[in-house]
């Protein structure tokens, strides 16, 4: 599904990503880690065509859904606006959406089961709520990649939750190719079935979770020991920082 | 709780597709009917008194003769060469300002944007003040204005677009050194201008009126906003989709540049247009659409003709306030700017007590 190689990318005449190689199957979930600043965001909007890459092969071998972070619009427009405003590549540059494209985003609403949020103003929706609305606007685009800019951020453990279900019921039941970014390892141990380290611009660690996410690459990634906690009794594990506590490095 | 949501489900499904354009349906309706019946009175109004009744007939007898005209041919001069072109002039002006107002802060995400923001309107009035103080007069100063208009909102693309890629914010931001530049530009022209003949002339110009508005003019206004309306209008939802930033909207499938052109260019022809036969006419388009907001939502489909029908009517009674107010002319942008300032103060505070409106 996504075929990335050799991928360079620049903002304002810097090189943000360089010679990036990745590439994920069809019905798989990719989780993408790095500390803030690494170029997450960058690599996620090359993924869904936002940002043109200065050199490499990019291929994405189906239509892209685009989740970004934390959205807020200018106007209050109810959230059915929002989703139908997923079929904008259905329709051409002159037309409205007509009946079946608000059978579609209809579908969606009861798909994620948030109709009763339809005819609410999206900037008074909280922060999931939202997250499931413009998931819902994606999926009324009819993509088969949905790309996420940390659907987990600024969200509590319940909702976090309820997003990281419906990422991999998505991918269960509708056969769905998910690439998401995080800032929690145990969302990747959760539910994805690679995930790509992002240490720098130009080095990263890419690879099924079993084998990628591991406390030895996860340190090299934030820079801070980080352990693996097994919990009793389930046959889960997470992994945790050491944080320092160390003044010295402050000046003063 | 599940049993509940459903049923609020299945109301909202009900008011769903049908509802929307129940909704728009009944809005528009009501307006254009106040539009029409706001056009009779206005025709009606004045120093020579007419009754709607009259004016109905009057014009009515010129497609098809109800009854024998028992009117004084003064009062059919009255009705179909004064007051009925400045009145079309009016209804145009104001439609097409507040529907390129909608369309350009939707296409900003900006609800403080207006036609003038995007260097437009003081670029047609230099292009104006440049003919008066030349010596050219009635077309040849209508072109000059348009021709300063459109070349600016090149000028400003030009400006704002670095390495093939304009950023709405720089967009802004030139269209503000751009008018910031003009109106320089007219005060030097102003300055060098004859004091007693062309200053004057300069100066009520700017200050915009439609007072002396003929057939001549309204087809002029006509010919600069109503294709440039009609394709405002059937970009109505992709407005929408540009209204969530432009990142978003390239990765929804959107063409992002065709779009933010032909808005831009049909904006530009609005303003280069209103301003050549017109004037400076503030306020308008930055004030309606936030009135047409409030009643039918911020979704583009319904706004854009809302906004228009509104900025028609409004237009159409501040211009019966500037000519029967006094026994002289005032001109219309005193008046719009007078009214536009509190209205827009008290929307402003009210859109922030109400949220509304994220202030990004």
């Amino acid at each position: 599904m996504i075929e990335v190689s050799g991928l360079t990318v620049e903002r304002g005449g810097k090189t943000i990503l360089r010679d990036y190689s990745v590439s994920l199957e069809r019905g798989r979930i990719l989780a993408v880690l790095g500390a803030n600043g690494v170029g997450k965001t960058t690599l996620i909007n090359t993924l869904v065509g936002v940002i043109k890459p200065k050199s490499g092969r990019l291929s994405i071998g189906g239509r892209v859904g685009f989740v970004p972070q934390l959205f807020e619009v200018p106007f209050s427009y109810s959230a059915l606006d929002i989703v139908l405003m997923g079929r904008a590549r259905h329709l051409g540059l002159f037309s409205a959406p007509g009946k079946r494209d608000f059978e579609i985003a209809r579908r969606y609403f009861h798909m994620l089961a948030i109709e009763h949020l339809q005819q609410q103003a999206f900037n008074s929706l909280s922060g999931g709520q939202r997250q499931l609305v413009m998931i819902a606007q994606a999926l009324a685009s009819e993509c088969e990649l949905l790309v996420l800019d940390e659907p987990c951020a600024a969200l509590d453990y319940k909702n976090q939750d309820k997003v990281l279900c419906l990422l991999e019921h998505l991918r269960n039941e509708h056969g769905m190719t998910i690439a998401f970014s995080t800032h929690m390892p145990q969302h990747a141990v959760e539910i994805a079935s690679d995930v790509l380290l992002m240490t720098s611009g130009s080095s990263y660690v890419c690879g099924p979770t079993d084998e990628a996410l591991s406390p030895e690459n996860l340190s090299d990634l934030y820079d801070l020991p980080i352990a693996r906690a097994d919990f009793d009794g389930l046959a889960k594990h997470t992994y945790a920082p050491v944080f320092r506590h160390d003044g010295a490095r402050f000046n003063g | 709780m599940s049993r509940s949501s459903a049923e609020t489900g299945a109301s909202g499904a009900v008011s769903g597709w049908a509802g929307r354009k129940l909704a728009s349906v009944s809005v528009l309706p009501v307006l254009v009917g106040l539009l029409v019946a706001v056009v009779l009175y206005s025709v009606a109004i004045g120093r020579y008194d007419l009754s709607v009744r009259d004016v109905a007939y009057i014009l009515i007898d010129n497609v098809h003769p109800l009854v024998t005209p028992y009117w004084d041919p003064v009062q059919e001069v009255v009705v179909e060469q004064v007051r009925l072109p400045r009145i079309m002039a009016a209804v145009i002006v104001g439609f097409g300002l507040s529907i390129s107002g909608a369309a350009l802060q939707g296409l900003f995400r900006n609800p403080l944007v207006d036609p003038g923001i995007i260097g437009v309107t003081s670029g047609a009035g230099f292009g104006g003040t440049l003919a008066i103080l030349i010596g050219l007069q009635s077309y040849l100063l209508l072109g000059m204005a348009f021709l300063f208009g459109i070349a600016s909102i090149f000028l400003v693309k030009l400006l704002s677009t670095v390495r093939g890629r304009t950023s709405m914010l720089t967009l802004v931001l030139a269209g503000v050194v751009i008018s910031a530049f003009f109106s320089a530009a007219i005060s030097v022209a102003k300055l060098l201008a004859d004091p007693f003949q062309k200053l004057p002339a300069i100066t009520y110009w700017l200050m915009g009126s439609i007072a002396s508005s003929s057939y001549w003019d309204v087809l002029l206004i006509a010919v600069a906003v109503v294709p440039s309306a009609i394709a405002i209008h059937l970009l109505r939802y992709q407005i929408n989709i540009m209204s969530l930033g432009e990142e978003k909207a390239r990765a929804l499938g959107t063409k992002v540049v065709l779009v933010q052109w032909i808005i831009l260019l049909a904006s530009a022809l609005i303003s280069a247009g209103v301003v050549a036969t017109s004037g400076i006419i503030g306020w308008v388009g930055l004030v309606i659409p936030h009135v047409a907001r409030a009643l039918v939502g911020a979704d583009h489909q319904r706004l854009l003709p809302v906004s228009g029908v509104i900025g028609a009517i409004y237009l159409l009674m501040v211009d019966n306030l500037a000519r029967t107010v006094s026994t002289a002319e005032i001109p219309l942008g005193i008046i719009t700017a007078l009214i536009g300032v509190p209205v827009f103060a008290v929307i402003l505070r009210r859109l922030h007590a109400h949220g509304g409106w994220s202030g990004d």
